[in-house]
């Protein structure tokens, strides 16, 4: 009974998942009036038939900004998430594989990668990027830091995974036959880390997703007009006016609902792993 | 009889009674006056006690309501008024001032003032050793600064340079006493401060000794203390006065002005235009590393201009501040009564005029992109801190003007560090929005702007030579303003110095703010005004209203 519950609300979660991304991608369509055309007249207007969530501080529409901004989190978001898997799995899973001196030296540059204040290090990376860069790249370049950063904690579960595989039977039946390190890294060892590969890439993308809206709340995400999440909850910070205009919450709900679908979709990839 | 004498001493006793109710009730209405705690926040720890040391707004808050001046500039009506001087005179050559003082003063301790502790101020003021930033507004030239005193009242400073402003420029010191041995906490100001609790409050408490007094005698202040509560948040900031934690905001963002106006528009206060601007300018460094091209661009005066006259002040100005600003003229506010060039009109916005101009300086626009004379797309990056929604709004707004003539603009937040960096150390940017904050009407304060051998002479900062005419006119200009002690001839200067800014654009003035403030309604007697301290620049004369004092009357 538990478990088919379970697999509803999961069901669930994949279905909203859908919805959002489908929306996000439709975002032309559905919003044709664009996330940058300023209604100056219209400018912090509440919601109506031409504007379904109002407009923002200079009159954009704030739909047309949701959608395009989801679509941008949504999207670059398990790129970034892909990118950092990846690095995670040839340098954690090559360490753990390799074993040794090796292991420890990938494992202190992992920690010393961890103990850096990523926050003050996005920033200061942000801070000597070219200045000439049109909002896309920004968007790219955000993304990318994130990607490149954000490998680190992956590396450590999956150096742990690899080195438990070195260790197993059939990895020394098959060094016992054998087989040539290269090929049995990649014949043997990474299929069998798929399950965590799995699991480190749904758990990054709701991380990159809060870490973009956290950077575009200090203002050194996505560069303006292009919109993001981390923009759109830049209108929250004035908690004493935001409680009269409910529908400035709909950004932080569609956060909230889209990261705890991934969390949902996400149990179901834990138990693979498992 | 004894019944009547027995009447008689009951309606004596009554009589009595109710004379001494009266009584307590005129004490109790008396005392009203001299009663009573004002609450405000301050927005950062004060990072000194020493007025001569004063840099930071916390701590210019607290000289301001400690601090004893000579002379004081009326925050309404923006004239000079006697404080500790009865008069002053200064020479014809702008290079010595000349105070009566006023007899019988003391300090908060009790030490007698005198001329003694104008010239140990004056001293203290002009030590090298102390970097006194208030000192050095009066740093007019080499040479040392000599007090003579003439007698207990009578005191002459000599400069070794005119000094511009000289008399203006003394309401910012507050005097020192010479023989307390409470050094800078004895003070002749209203309030004397009685207790500090770092990163919470710091309490000012009634300087029992001040001089004033008001029309019908009553000793000065009225208000028993005032309490500031260290407060850097503006949401908690303005949570506390919806919550009458605290009696006033000095300054409000637009956005909590319209919506406190909304349910309670007799709290808020628009002053109208304050003296504060915000402004964009472009990097005119010649050794910036920037295209050759941009460099171009960035020295044109008519490309200026026609940025300039392509965006919407008005808009910004309605949509921005909620209409809480007004398109600004030049560099210098309307605010600023005396030394506002009254000839100069705000810029009028014309996407067709900027690029016609544009067009006659070579430019071309092709398929929605303007090109230069060399085919270069005419694109470029404006930077301003991070954190600061008006002006990430500015920018934006500025970025969807421009793209009206083609121009690609590309809006860009940095932290603070970074973007001072940029500005003043590697040269690295194409455009800068950032504000300016004015305190001081006098334009000699703008000095440091204006010279071409500034630093802070933002778009080509440091010039060893003035590189364009322009520029060494304005240096000619404000010179000959400072060392001028005519009133009449300073303004002329001055005026001629705002035309040229305004036709030559080295700063494109964006918008000016209204000061805007919130006062409790149980705070008597506030009149908000645009100069700081906007709210509390009257505060001996501040009431609370007291609800023992409110039943009594």
């Amino acid at each position: 009974m538990s478990i088919s519950r379970t697999n509803i609300w999961r069901g669930l979660a994949c279905a909203v998942l859908l919805l959002v991304v489908s929306a996000s991608l439709a975002a032309n369509w559905l919003a044709p009036a664009g996330y940058a055309k300023q209604y100056r007249e219209a400018a912090d207007a509440s919601p109506s038939r031409q504007h379904w969530l109002g407009t923002d501080e200079i009159g954009r529409d704030r739909f047309a900004r949701v959608l395009y901004g989801t679509r941008i989190s949504l999207l670059l978001a398990p790129a970034a998430a892909l990118l950092s898997t990846l690095m995670a799995a040839l340098i954690g899973g090559l360490a753990g594989y390799l074993g040794g001196g090796w292991a420890r030296c990938a494992m202190a540059v992992t920690d010393l990668f961890l103990s850096l204040p990523w926050l003050f290090l996005l920033i200061t990376v942000r801070a000597v990027m070219p200045l000439n860069v049109s909002p896309m790249v920004s968007v790219l370049v955000t993304f990318l830091m994130l990607g490149l950063l954000g490998w680190t904690s992956a590396a450590r579960v999956l150096c742990s995974t690899a080195g438990s595989l070195r260790d197993s039977d059939f990895v020394r039946q098959a060094k016992a036959s054998g087989i040539p390190g290269t090929r049995l890294f990649w014949i043997h060892v990474l299929p069998n880390l798929k399950p965590v590969l799995y699991a480190q890439f749904w758990i990054s993308i709701p991380a990159f997703i809060l870490s973009e809206a956290n950077l575009g709340i200090l203002g050194l995400g996505v560069a303006e007009p292009m919109p993001s999440w981390g923009s759109l909850l830049k209108e929250l910070e004035g908690l004493v006016s935001v409680g009269e205009e409910p529908w400035k919450f709909v950004p932080l709900i569609l956060l909230v609902v889209v990261v705890t679908s991934f969390q949902l979709v996400l149990s179901k990839q834990d138990e693979v792993a498992a | 009889m004894t019944d009547l004498q027995g009447r008689l001493a009951v309606m004596e006793t009554t009589c009595r009674k109710i004379l001494l109710g009266i009584a307590c009730l005129g004490i109790l209405a008396g005392s009203a006056l001299a009663q009573g705690e004002l609450r405000f926040c301050l927005r950062s720890e004060p990072k000194t006690f020493d007025p001569l040391q004063v840099e930071d707004e916390s701590s210019g808050a607290i000289r301001y309501l400690t601090g004893g001046v000579l002379v004081r500039l009326n925050r309404q009506t923006q004239a000079l008024e006697p404080e500790l001087a009865q008069s002053w005179k200064v020479s014809k050559d702008g290079k010595q001032i000349t105070f009566k003082l006023r007899s019988g003063l003391s300090f908060s301790d009790g030490t007698a003032f005198s001329a003694e502790d104008v010239a140990y101020t004056v001293k203290q003021l002009m030590d090298p050793a102390l970097h006194s930033p208030t000192g050095d507004t009066f740093r007019s030239g080499p040479g040392n600064v000599e007090t003579n005193i003439i007698s207990a009242t009578q005191i002459s400073i000599t400069f070794p340079a005119p000094v511009a402003g000289l008399d203006r420029q003394f309401d910012q010191v507050a005097i020192l006493s010479a023989h307390s041995a409470k050094k800078e906490m004895a003070v002749l100001g209203p309030f004397m401060v009685s207790d500090y609790k770092p990163g919470s409050t710091v309490l000012l408490k009634r300087n029992p000794n001040y001089w004033k007094t008001d029309a019908q005698g009553r000793k000065l202040p009225y208000l028993d203390s005032i309490k500031l509560d260290i407060q850097p948040n503006r949401d908690v900031e303005m949570l506390r006065f919806k919550r009458g934690e605290i009696d006033l905001i000095n300054t409000l963002d637009s956005e909590y002005f319209d919506k406190l106006a909304a349910t309670s528009p007799q709290l808020v206060h628009d002053a109208g235009p304050s003296l504060d601007s915000e402004q964009m300018w472009f990097n005119e460094v010649a050794r910036a590393p920037l295209p050759a091209y941009k460099k171009t661009w960035f020295r044109s005066a008519n490309f200026r201009r026609a940025i300039s006259a392509a965006i919407n002040r008005d808009d910004l100005a309605r949509v921005v501040f909620r209409g809480h600003a007004q398109a600004a003229v030049g560099p210098v506010s309307p605010a600023n009564k005396f030394w506002f060039n009254a000839r100069l009109k705000p810029e009028t916005h014309s996407s067709d005029a900027a690029l016609k101009a544009l067009q006659g300086e070579g430019f071309r626009l092709e398929n929605g992109t303007l090109k230069d004379v060399g085919g270069n797309a005419v694109v470029f990056s404006i930077i301003t801190n991070s954190g600061n929604k008006y002006r990430e709004r500015m920018a934006t707004m500025i970025q969807e003007d421009l793209q009206k003539i083609g121009i690609q603009v590309n809006v860009v937040t940095l932290d603070f560090p970074s973007l001072i960096e940029r500005m003043t150390q590697t040269f690295d940017y194409e455009a800068v929005l950032l504000g300016l904050t004015n305190v001081g009407l006098d334009p000699s304060e703008q000095m440091n702007v204006w010279l071409s051998s500034s630093e802070n002479h933002q778009w080509n900062p440091s010039e060893k030579t003035p590189e364009t005419a322009w520029e060494a006119e304005i240096d000619r200009l404000m010179r000959a303003q400072a060392s001028s002690a005519d009133a009449k001839k300073r303004k002329e200067s001055f005026d001629r110095v705002q035309e040229i800014a305004v036709e030559q654009a080295p700063f494109i003035y964006l918008v000016n703010r209204n000061a805007l403030s919130a006062v409790a309604a149980t705070v008597q007697g506030a009149t908000p005004v645009i100069l700081v301290p906007q709210t509390y620049w009257d505060a001996d004369r501040l009431t609370i209203e007291q609800q023992g004092a409110t039943a009594a009357k």
